[in-house]
């Protein structure tokens, strides 16, 4: 599974995407999150710390109880703020 | 529409807003109207010396074409346009561009506005902007995303 992450959340992490296995009870959002957070505190502050983090799961938004797969493409940022 | 009415870039170089309009109405002559809409670097009143805008390649074409998509559902359009410049802009420099063709000017222009506004809240863009006090990630605005929304009800 690959994460990726953008804007304020990838400067505070320091990168820019890793590749994470989590355990196969991992099966949401909001769970690997958690498991995330557990792993490292870095990320659980940054991850903890955004007012409104969102979510895409293969490019596609997504939410926190939506599913996650082992070959997914996991995006979190912070609100998009282009045009 | 026709697939290749559609035209949809995102990168550093700067585009020519006349020469766009041109090329949506080029060779239909059944296109009575044409409606942009042009974001440009906001400078001087907020202090802002250089802006720089990253994106999620893939998704961010993903995302705008899912938007176009939508409003080729709702209005009878005949070409779309959306360019979005990404990297390190300054003042007065063009963001992004949105074109709209159309037989009549009702679509073109409500098409046009429901493209930038979606655009501003669905498109995975980030502006950091530099300022007198250094840099700092623009946050996104409510009213945008109300404004937005507002297209759900129309």
């Amino acid at each position: 599974m690959k994460i990726v992450y953008f804007a304020s959340l990838r400067r505070q992490l320091g990168i820019a995407e890793e590749v994470v296995a989590p355990p196969p009870d991992i099966e949401t959002v909001r769970q690997l999150l958690a498991w995330l957070g557990d792993r490292s505190q870095t990320h659980l502050q940054a991850l903890a710390g955004q007012s409104r983090l969102m979510v895409a799961i293969n490019q596609d938004y997504a939410g926190l109880e939506s599913r996650v797969a082992a070959g997914d493409e996991i995006a979190f940022f912070p609100p998009v703020t282009g045009g | 529409m026709a697939e290749g009415s559609v035209r949809l870039w995102v990168g550093s170089e700067d585009f020519d807003p006349g020469a766009e309009l041109d090329r949506l109405a080029a060779g239909d002559q059944t296109i009575g109207a044409l409606a942009s809409f042009i974001g440009l670097v906001r400078g001087a009143a907020d202090h802002v010396t250089a802006m720089t805008l990253e994106h999620y390649p893939g998704m961010t074409e993903k995302q705008i074409a899912s938007l176009i998509a939508t409003a080729r559902q709702k209005w009878r359009l005949d070409r779309v346009t959306v360019l979005h410049r990404v990297g390190r802009l300054l003042p007065g420099d063009r963001i992004v561009f949105v074109g709209v063709a159309a037989r009549h000017r009702g679509d073109a222009l409500a098409a046009c506005e429901f493209l930038i506004d979606w655009l501003k809240t669905r498109a995975p863009f980030w502006k950091l902007e530099e300022g007198p006090d250094g840099e700092h990630w623009v946050a996104a605005r409510n009213e945008d995303e109300e404004k937005a929304r507002l297209w759900e009800k129309r």
